[in-house]
């Protein structure tokens, strides 16, 4: 145990990686939600089945898969990427398939009477959308973004076998050094988890200011776990 | 030409046979995930706060790390232990395991919803407490959380492909290897891209019907 | 499109024509399915008239509202307001289905004030008032909070400028619901049961409020109401509607105290036991 406790710098250096990734990755995947969630709701049937699509594709392939064909098939055909923007690319496109099922849901989810009163204060569509629709729709929106957030850090442990060397790289480096298997992993589980509970920390007072915004008593956040893996799957 | 027909047609029955592998891998560990997340649910029930708690962080803990280390872990760490097991087990244990976290708040959302009542009325005719898990609360609550359940089948099946990093020679790993021999990637690699959406894809439209069929109920 | 026959048998005037202020219903039909909301009304308000809308519920009243701040579309008829069509609109010699830039210019004229208040949850109170006068009129944003200080000691809520919608009672909610509406200074008012959410004890304060209002302005007002006091005092005429028609109209000393047809007889006889 020692041994690895000692080597704390490597496995240091691989947490702040597999941290970047989700950064990066959650990034992406909020543009992604917000862009293919929003086209769902648009009056056009056109883009309402370009966002149909995106999401389909992407929900219904798995990550590791998508991370591979962009890594080992595409460079065939001449795109070539850098592990870490393959990887980047995989872990947002994928998340946010899921994200944008949730902002449709969300934006659907405001009562239709908050648009007739935009209706009625002669707003633009935009305005609707921008200053009363919106800002509603993201606090429903925190808690299932939350969970998938979390999914997200998870699954950035697949770059690994891309060869990034994020924590979970550094496992396997440490365990062929020391062979200490259990210890090792033991070690990076404990540090996952922490990331894990940092990040649902900082998404809970997320959503506590959005409470606070729309003066709800604070503290009293609905998360619901059942709509975890497939983001609200309605 | 860049894509290769002919060869993707002769890579085609490794991938199949890969894809058999990945589906009994995901029902086998689908298995597991609802055994498993049923006795945490009722687990987290228990009289005893300590059990309570206990199990709550454990399923915490499950849900909020990666599967792939989890699956390192169970598949180096278990032969430590004198456990040796086939890498496809390791796996099918790791899947399991792993979704049981989350199947198992499935099943506690699923029996909160039980209204009290059910227990009071269990309480009132001294059923003892096996009867009242078995015959009054878990009927209920399994019940409505089917099409929930559900959706975790298909999850697991996209997570299926980690199993290639513990040598479980599922569809993904068969890709792999038939490129690395053949130096061809893109047919194998884009095959497999179709084959994971066309299988959720049908899955997904079946399980709509299936939660239409009980959300009717 | 079932109203293009109709809205091209009848006269377009020219937008904001002289002679045609106020709102008229034409022939207007509206099914929600299989169900006949409105069967070919016709009626009009003439500019700065208090119209009250009486009748049973599912009488369609409502509905008319709902039509005129364009939240729901005629399945037939015309609607006109101010001399402009609200489903139509001119391009060159020909009429089009009225688009959303047409429906802006034509909505700026009507406020409406809702029955469940529907204040933004997202906003204090006061920018409740302001945000429509900044984004929508291009106000500065020192004038829209001066116009809604204004409006918001007008409804009693000076002191609840800075507090959070959610924190109001019922009363003070439509309150400030009012004063939004009025924020965007509407030639004609529509109010749709604004007292029926509230508590008794919050009614007077509101309809108050709105008598005021009807004293010092010439507002048009189209008011949906069960308070046959407020309808009595602040209305020139009364509609009595039921089944999609109007089934009677007069003065309110008419309606109220010789009606004519049974069914408003019958119909005032119920909401006056109910008191």
């Amino acid at each position: 145990m020692s041994d690895v406790l000692s080597s704390y710098p490597l496995l240091l250096r691989g947490a702040w990686v597999t941290i970047q990734l989700t950064l990066y990755g959650s990034a992406l995947a909020l543009v992604m939600a917000f862009v293919f969630g929003l086209i769902a709701t648009a009056r056009s049937a056109w883009l309402r089945a370009l966002g149909r699509i995106y999401v389909e594709f992407f929900r219904g392939t798995a990550t590791l898969v998508l991370m591979y064909w962009f890594f080992y098939a595409l460079p065939l055909v001449g795109a070539r990427f850098a592990p870490m923007f393959a990887a980047v690319l995989a872990l947002g496109l994928n998340v946010g398939a899921y994200g944008a099922e949730v902002v449709r849901g969300a934006v659907k989810a405001v009562p239709k009477a908050q648009y007739e009163a935009t209706v009625a204060l002669n707003m633009r569509p935009g305005q609707r959308l921008r200053r009363v629709l919106l800002p509603q729709a993201i606090a429903l929106m925190l808690p299932p973004f939350g969970n998938l957030l979390i999914e997200l850090m998870k699954g950035s442990a697949v770059v690994s076998l891309i060869s990034i060397a994020d924590l979970m790289l550094r496992a396997q480096q440490l365990r062929q050094s020391t062979g200490q298997t259990t210890a090792v992993f033991l070690v990076i589980l404990v540090m996952y988890f922490v990331i894990a509970q940092v990040l649902q920390l900082f998404v809970r007072y997320l959503e506590r200011r959005a409470d606070i915004m729309l003066g709800r008593r604070p503290g009293r956040s609905a998360r619901s776990p059942l709509d975890t893996r497939l983001g609200a799957a309605k | 030409m860049i894509w290769d027909w002919h060869f993707a047609g002769s890579i085609l029955p490794d991938l199949l046979r890969g894809l058999v592998v990945t589906v009994e891998a995901t029902l086998l560990g689908y298995a597991v995930a609802l055994g498993l997340g049923l006795v945490w649910a009722i687990l987290r029930r228990s009289p005893s706060r300590i059990v309570g708690q206990v199990v709550r962080w454990v399923v915490e803990f499950i849900r909020s790390t990666p599967l792939l280390v989890q699956l390192f872990f169970l598949f180096f760490a278990l032969p430590a232990t004198g456990l040796t097991l086939s890498a496809l087990v390791t796996g099918v244990l790791g899947l399991g395991l792993h979704y049981s976290a989350y199947t198992s708040e499935v099943y506690r959302a699923g029996i909160a919803d039980v209204p009290v009542g059910q227990w009071e009325a269990a309480t009132a005719l001294n059923l003892p407490r096996r009867r009242v898990w078995a015959g009054v609360v878990l009927p209920q609550a399994v019940r409505k959380v089917i099409p929930t359940l559900a959706n975790y089948l298909i999850a697991m099946f996209k997570d299926s492909p980690l199993l290639l990093a513990i040598t479980v020679p599922e569809m993904l790993h068969s890709a792999y290897a038939v490129g690395a021999k053949s130096l061809r990637f893109l047919e194998p690699m884009t095959i497999v891209g179709v084959l994971f959406v066309i299988v959720s894809v049908l899955s997904s439209f079946l399980l709509r019907r299936l939660e239409f069929r009980y959300g009717n109920n | 499109m079932a109203t293009t026959d109709s809205a091209a048998d009848a006269v377009l005037p020219e937008d904001g024509a002289a002679g045609t202020d106020g709102i008229r219903f034409d022939g207007v039909v509206k099914r929600f399915g299989d169900n006949v909301v409105l069967r070919e009304l016709d009626f009009s308000v003439a500019a700065g008239e208090r119209v009250t809308l009486i009748g049973p519920s599912g009488s369609g009243k409502t509905t008319i509202l709902r039509l005129l701040m364009t939240l729901e579309k005629v399945d037939d008829g015309v609607i006109w307001v101010d001399g402009r069509s609200l489903s139509h609109m001119r391009r060159g010699d020909r009429l089009v289905p009225a688009d959303e830039k047409y429906l802006r210019r034509v909505r700026s004229d009507i406020g409406m004030v809702f029955q469940q208040f529907n204040l933004f949850p997202n906003m204090s109170v006061l920018r409740n008032v302001t945000e429509a006068p900044v984004h929508v009129l291009g106000l500065s944003k020192d004038e829209a909070v001066e116009r809604a200080r204004e409006l918001l000691e007008l409804v009693g809520l000076s002191d609840k400028a800075d507090a959070h919608p959610g924190a109001l009672s019922g009363g003070q909610q439509q309150r400030v619901a009012i004063a939004r509406a009025l924020a965007m200074r509407p030639k004609i008012l529509l109010q749709d049961e604004v007292t029926s959410a509230l508590d008794p004890e919050l009614v007077a304060g509101v309809l108050d409020v709105l008598r005021d209002i009807a004293n010092e302005t010439d507002i048009t007002m189209l008011c949906v109401t069960h308070e046959m006091g407020f309808a009595r005092d602040v209305s020139n005429r009364v509609l009595m509607f039921d089944q999609g028609q109007i089934v009677e109209e007069g003065t309110p000393e008419k309606i109220f105290s010789e009606p004519e047809n049974q069914r408003t007889q019958d119909f005032l006889h119920a909401v006056l036991d109910q008191h």
